[in-house]
């Protein structure tokens, strides 16, 4: 048998006149069983190379020139009936977004039964048990009593591996999988990842991985192809592409990945926060009773200093960064900023204190006001100073926005500037009030590698510029590498390892540490595999 | 789902809820129609009646005693539903509403359902061909039926139907009770008339959503799995873009029961509008206030089923919340 998958010359361009094709040339051939990864960041057409293999490019995308062809025939041209026919039975595809990727309204088990019913001819008892065998593979539990349940009642992970599951089914010939873990933190990734690579190889299934995560191709992959802008800038065997790039964007990609420097000396300076078995909890709608966001966490943030916080999702360090800056109320357990109870501030405390503290968020798309222009959105926070003249205000701004490099950008609207843009304009807001503390909540998850680095590296250097102390929520221990001095390790509401960098990347004590450790990818191909 | 057994509990928090939103309305009602100037009882015995019979009048219809004793009598007989005795006609007010009632219930249920089938499926067929010819034609067409006044509409539709072509009986109503076919004759044109200018903001609505869901990554999953348009488009786009269509779809039937006093005018149907509308010229206050408390009534409980249908549509949405 020979080539599963062949793509030839691709070309695809938008349907508004005068604009670069948004993929040139492009070729791909696959055996079946293969794994290969497609690189980029986003708007490198990765993703649109890949939705042509299943007929379904967005509107306003047309293909001009190439073909694909599946199993020798021709799918670019296919009746519906075919198309269909192929879709989900011979080509699967897996999906981003883990709050989207299901439909709300349907039980998994009746999304499960969907595929099956159209591509099968097994009756419903068969098909039951096939769910069921399925999802205890992807490794739900209960899977029997699971099929009644819908999409809202499963964590991230588990549900990018209920779609999963849906996919594999149908033992597919090819897999398409879009970003599938970028939304999910390392441990749900790992988890999700090892699955399907394992599903895929029992089933024969030829795997196409969109991501810009280098260290998942260097784990999965066995080829890479490196797309920017639509070109193919490289290809090759994933250790040679990794090891030794030939062109300068999959090198500028490679050297993109966080790295650790040297630690700095630990600032001995007077602690400037306090918290001492801090205890928030919420009502959730799905159980009875409080649940505990927080249980009893006790830290200490000295001036200057930068301590990450690291964990998987819910694991409460969001949580912990609202509270310190007094946005949620404690049940119990105590928070001090320079010895003051922010929750207990009134009045002109309470405005230092509001100038004196800042927040970065992760989203950069929901985080700025879109009517407001940049300019207006990182001076905003200067009102809240009223011994600065509106002359002074405005210097501070345009420092400010030079600073994180935006000098003439004041003008724009959020809508009009890259998610890295809108990045920077977040920090400046955060730091134009010289805050002498800032809790950065994410601020690099949503991006992609290369913005990643400049972004971190431009945190990095307002941070010793402005000598801010600041909480770094993250759950990439590779960014933590980069830029803690300090690390403490969350888990279900719960600090369960604290110490400087070095001790804790090197010496993790907690079993859920190393756990962490071994799931953050890297550029290492494991040696166990084989060429097929 | 584990919320069946809280669907008991809930309904009933919901009626209860609904109560003071009752009792504000029947404080309103009544304060409402006494502050308005003209005395009944002057009105009913005309310019002719003397200041005595005038007076004997009052003290037998009650207006002469506190207003809080008027009211409290008044509430009570509404609750054991006695709405009092027509001033007009001296027929008692509940069986006369009730009887107008069926009148415009059965307009304006069949007209909102068929609105809403046209404005699903035109709003997803809409979506579905975004920004093509069909999509164009249907926003077109939609925006057209919303900006037509529902009174001018009803009378070219008489105009054209019932003078022009002579298909359609022009003035008049029969029961449906009495002979279905006539029955049904009188009640086409006020239903198709309800129908035009109720669907056209729905199907913006269901257009709308629907173009939200279409983006969603689980429709692409769904057209990715190889489910036909059709399946794609009813089984994992319209239950999730419905809720926005059935909200307005709730507003416009409480709305409308209380009394589409327009429709039921131009096509002099003995519906609950006209009969608020006739009754405030001859300010006949009992039956004023009735209907105003049975449209309030009305609309509460529409509503009621309308949040009940939600958990229905989404599994996210649970009925104690």
């Amino acid at each position: 048998m020979s080539g599963l998958l062949r793509i030839e010359g691709l070309r695809l361009e938008a349907e508004a006149a005068g604009r670069p094709a948004l993929l040139d040339d492009f070729s791909l051939a696959l055996d079946p069983g293969e794994f290969v990864a497609l690189v980029g960041e986003s708007g490198s057409g990765k993703t649109l190379a890949a939705r042509t293999i299943l007929g379904l490019l967005p509107p306003g995308v047309r293909r001009t020139a190439g073909q694909v062809l599946f199993e020798g025939r021709d799918v670019t041209n296919l009746a519906p009936g075919p198309l269909r026919a192929l879709r989900g039975g011979a080509i699967g595809m897996v999906f981003q977004e883990p709050m989207a990727s299901l439909n709300p309204a349907m039980t998994i088990g009746a999304q499960l039964d969907e595929g099956l019913r159209l591509h099968t001819a097994l009756p419903a008892a068969a098909r039951r048990a096939a769910a069921i065998e399925m999802l205890a593979r992807v490794r739900i539990t209960d899977p029997a009593r699971r099929l009644a349940s819908y999409p809202h009642e499963f964590s991230g992970g588990m549900r990018q591996r209920i779609m999963l599951a849906s996919v594999m089914l149908l033992k597919p010939r090819l897999l398409i999988a879009d970003e599938p873990t970028t939304a999910l933190d390392t441990l749900a990734q790992r988890e999700a990842l090892d699955v399907m690579a394992e599903l895929a190889a029992a089933a024969n299934t030829a795997v196409i991985l969109i991501t810009h995560n280098l260290g998942l191709v260097a784990r999965y992959a066995r080829r890479a192809v490196v797309l920017e802008k639509g070109r193919t800038v490289e290809a090759g065997e994933t250790a040679q592409v990794l090891a030794a790039p030939k062109d300068p964007y999959t090198r500028r990609l490679v050297a993109s990945l966080p790295r650790r420097g040297p630690a700095r000396g630990v600032p001995s300076a007077p602690a400037l926060l306090t918290v001492r078995d801090l205890r928030v909890a919420y009502r959730r709608r799905d159980q009875p009773g409080l649940f505990p966001a927080l249980d009893g966490v006790s830290l200490t943030v000295a001036a200057g200093e930068l301590v990450a916080v690291v964990g998987g999702s819910g694991s409460g360090k969001t949580t912990l960064g609202r509270a310190v800056l007094g946005l949620v109320k404690e049940a119990g357990g105590e928070v001090r900023f320079e010895g003051l109870d922010p929750l207990a501030l009134t009045g002109a405390d309470r405005r230092a204190f509001r100038r004196a503290t800042q927040l970065v968020f992760q989203d950069p798309y929901a985080s700025l006001d879109p009517r407001m222009r940049v300019g207006e959105i990182v001076a905003e926070p200067l009102r809240n100073c009223p011994e600065l003249s509106a002359a002074e205000k405005a210097r501070r701004v345009e420092a400010v926005l030079a600073d994180v490099g935006l000098e003439a950008l004041g003008g724009r609207f959020p809508h009009q500037m890259s998610g890295g843009q809108r990045q920077r304009v977040a920090i400046a807001r955060a730091v134009v009030t010289r805050p002498r503390f800032v809790v950065a909540d994410e601020p690099v998850s949503a991006l992609d590698a290369t913005i990643q680095a400049q972004v971190l590296t431009l945190f990095q250097t307002l941070q010793a510029q402005y000598g801010f102390a600041c909480l770094f929520i993250t759950h990439d221990l590779g960014v933590v590498a980069q830029i803690a001095d300090r690390v403490i390790v969350m888990r279900d509401g719960r600090i369960v390892e604290e110490g400087a960098r070095d001790a804790v990347l090197d010496h993790p004590q907690d079993p859920y540490t190393r756990e962490l450790l071994a799931a953050t990818p890297s550029l290492a191909v494991p040696s166990q595999r084989t060429e097929p | 789902m584990s919320a069946r057994p809280g669907v008991v509990g809930y309904v009933a928090k919901r009626v209860a809820g609904a109560l003071p939103t009752l009792l504000i309305v029947a404080v309103l009602v009544f304060g409402l129609i006494r502050m308005i100037p003209g005395d009944p009882a002057q009105v009913m015995l005309g310019d002719a009646g003397d200041p005595q019979a005038v007076a004997a009048l009052r003290t037998e219809m009650g207006l002469d005693r506190p207003l809080p004793l008027q009211f409290a009598a008044w509430l009570g007989h509404a609750l054991r539903g006695d709405l009092g005795v027509s001033i007009a006609t001296g027929e008692p007010v509940l069986p006369l509403i009730l009887q107008r009632f069926q009148v415009t219930a059965s307009i304006v249920v069949s007209a909102i359902a068929l609105a809403t089938l046209i404005a699903v499926v035109g709003g997803l067929l809409a979506a579905w061909r975004h920004r093509r010819g069909l999509d164009q034609a249907v926003v077109g067409v939609a925006t057209l039926a919303m900006a037509v006044p529902s009174f001018w509409l009803g009378l070219m539709l008489l105009l054209v139907f019932g003078v022009k072509l002579q298909w359609l009986p022009v003035v008049g109503y029969v029961p449906l009770t009495e002979h279905l076919g006539a029955g049904l004759a009188y009640l086409v044109l006020p239903v198709a008339t309800l129908v035009i200018v109720e669907s056209g903001v729905l199907i913006r609505m269901m257009r709308t959503s629907a173009l939200d869901v279409l983006r969603l990554e689980y429709v692409t999953h769904a057209r990715a799995k190889g489910l036909s348009e059709a399946r794609v488009l009813l089984r994992h786009v319209l239950p999730n873009a419905f809720a926005p269509t059935l909200t307005l779809v709730g507003l416009a039937l409480g709305h409308l029961l209380g009394g589409a006093a327009v429709i039921e005018t131009v096509f002099t149907l003995p519906g609950l509008g006209r009969l608020v509308v006739d009754s405030i010229l001859a300010r006949d206050y009992p039956v004023v206030q009735g209907c105003l408390l049975f449209a309030a009534l009305a609309y509460v409980l529409v509503n009621l089923a309308v949040d009940l249908c939600y958990p229905l549509l989404d599994p996210r949405v649970t009925v104690e919340g």
